[in-house]
């Protein structure tokens, strides 16, 4: 056990976060605690996390119009998705590992449960990963994905989104989210966005569409920053949490 | 220090029912060769152990479109380096079970040896973070910061693995999301 100390992470603000319990996302219903969570300052267990490299990511991860293809390139509308990713105190997260997923162009995710009659696109699997850099900087590139329906109430219809995990230095920084785009009608309706109470984190959510980055005759640019948690200025002692 | 916070945590989102294209993709049916998240936290030394489990809702069915990540510290107590003491699972599309092979840690920070559990799927909009604990660790438990936070004993149980009957060095821990017998989860 060591003395030195580590700044810890305050906790979450779960009002911002969504709720566990939201009648209109029926998936909640029997999946959501029904008891308080309880709150311990982080230990060691909680600062430390896993680190990957960059090695160990494939060349053309973080290329998802080109990781799959087998005849060609997928069907749809080409973009490129870069952002930074930064911790509450505004500071940039180096080696940040983002793992990506989305639904093709149709709304269809390649995946053995999925049996929407949108077709499967034969050069698109919906899979990415990426890293940050040293400046916390990422990018990956895609095909916008579509609309889809799933059973709830009813049949909702979920915004086109990418679902992102992102690993921080931190196992207490552990994140996986969705973004949205920009301009999207659907995003109003959506009971998965609606978990989320308040509209200015909802808009943290949206990523935005970035003119200067285009790719001229080639690809649309969206920009989309993450923050994670970040360790507060307060110290604590490994094992005396 | 200096430090303001000037910035909100992004809000989660439910990793959703194909949470496994991006992350486990051989699950999905996606063949990347260049993919390798073993549900073996690449330990070595000490007691080579295996973790099964299942998660169960408050209707009682077996939640079997989730994902599970472990996190621990080696038998001497240490984390890391690198993606050591990671592993990443799913439960079964036909059984409902997660399983993990590894090596039993030890005690880490004055804390009674315990695997850190993050539970992402359908339905869950912010993943949902617990500890396995071992039952043969009697005093280390006893003298656990984390479980004397539980008075009632019924919910610090929820947190103590069991021996499988049936093999050796293998432990049970299976999750309830909500109601009778409800896991007790955490906010660190
Ligand atoms: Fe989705």
């Amino acid at each position: 056990m060591s003395d030195k100390p580590a700044p810890a992470f305050d906790p979450r603000d779960r009002a911002w976060h969504p709720k566990a319990l939201v009648s209109s996302y029926n998936s909640t219903t029997l999946r959501a605690p029904s008891q308080p969570l309880l709150q311990m300052p982080p230990t060691v267990s909680e600062v430390s996390g896993p680190v990957f490299g960059h090695t160990e990511l494939g060349a053309l991860d973080a290329d998802m119009i080109r990781n799959a293809a087998v005849s060609g390139d997928p069907v749809g509308e080409r973009i490129v998705i870069s952002g930074r990713v930064l911790d509450e105190y505004a500071r940039p997260q180096a080696n940040v590992l983002i793992e990506v997923w989305q639904a093709n162009a149709g709304g269809r995710y390649r995946h053995v449960r999925d049996g929407y009659l949108a077709p499967l696109d034969p050069n698109f699997s919906g899979y990415g990963r990426c890293m940050t850099d040293s400046e916390g900087r990422y990018s990956f590139r895609t095909i916008r994905p579509g609309p889809y329906p799933f059973p709830n109430n009813g049949c909702s219809w979920r915004p086109a989104h990418v679902h992102l995990s992102l690993f921080g230095a931190s196992f207490a920084q552990r994140l996986v989210t969705q973004f949205y785009f920009e301009g999207d009608p659907l995003i109003r309706h959506c009971p998965i966005v609606n978990t989320i109470s308040d509209p200015k984190a909802v808009s943290q959510l949206v990523a935005t569409l970035d003119m200067d980055s285009q790719v001229e005759f080639d690809s649309l640019a969206y920009r989309f920053d993450i923050v994670l948690r970040g360790r507060n200025g307060t110290w604590f002692e490994e094992g005396r949490s | 220090m200096n430090l303001k916070k000037t910035m909100k945590e992004t809000p989660s989102q439910t990793a959703g029912p194909y949470v496994h294209i991006g992350t486990l993709p051989s699950v999905a049916g996606i063949y990347v060769p260049t993919h390798d998240t073993p549900a073996n936290t690449g330990l070595e030394g000490g007691t080579p152990i295996i973790i099964k489990g299942t998660i169960r809702d408050g209707g009682g069915e077996l939640a079997k479109d989730a994902m599970v990540e472990i996190w621990q510290a080696n038998a001497g107590g240490s984390y890391g380096p690198g993606r050591t003491g990671w592993a990443r699972s799913h439960t079964d599309f036909g059984t409902g079970e997660f399983r993990f092979e590894t090596m039993k840690p030890g005690t880490a920070g004055g804390q009674a040896p315990h695997v850190t559990f993050m539970i992402f799927a359908r339905g869950i909009n912010l993943h949902l973070h617990t500890r396995m604990y071992f039952a043969d660790e009697t005093d280390a438990n006893a003298a656990d910061p984390l479980l004397n936070l539980i008075a009632d004993t019924d919910r610090r149980d929820t947190l103590i693995a069991s021996p499988d009957p049936e093999s050796n060095n293998t432990w049970r821990f299976d999750v309830v999301l909500q109601g009778e017998g409800e896991t007790v989860f955490l906010d660190i």
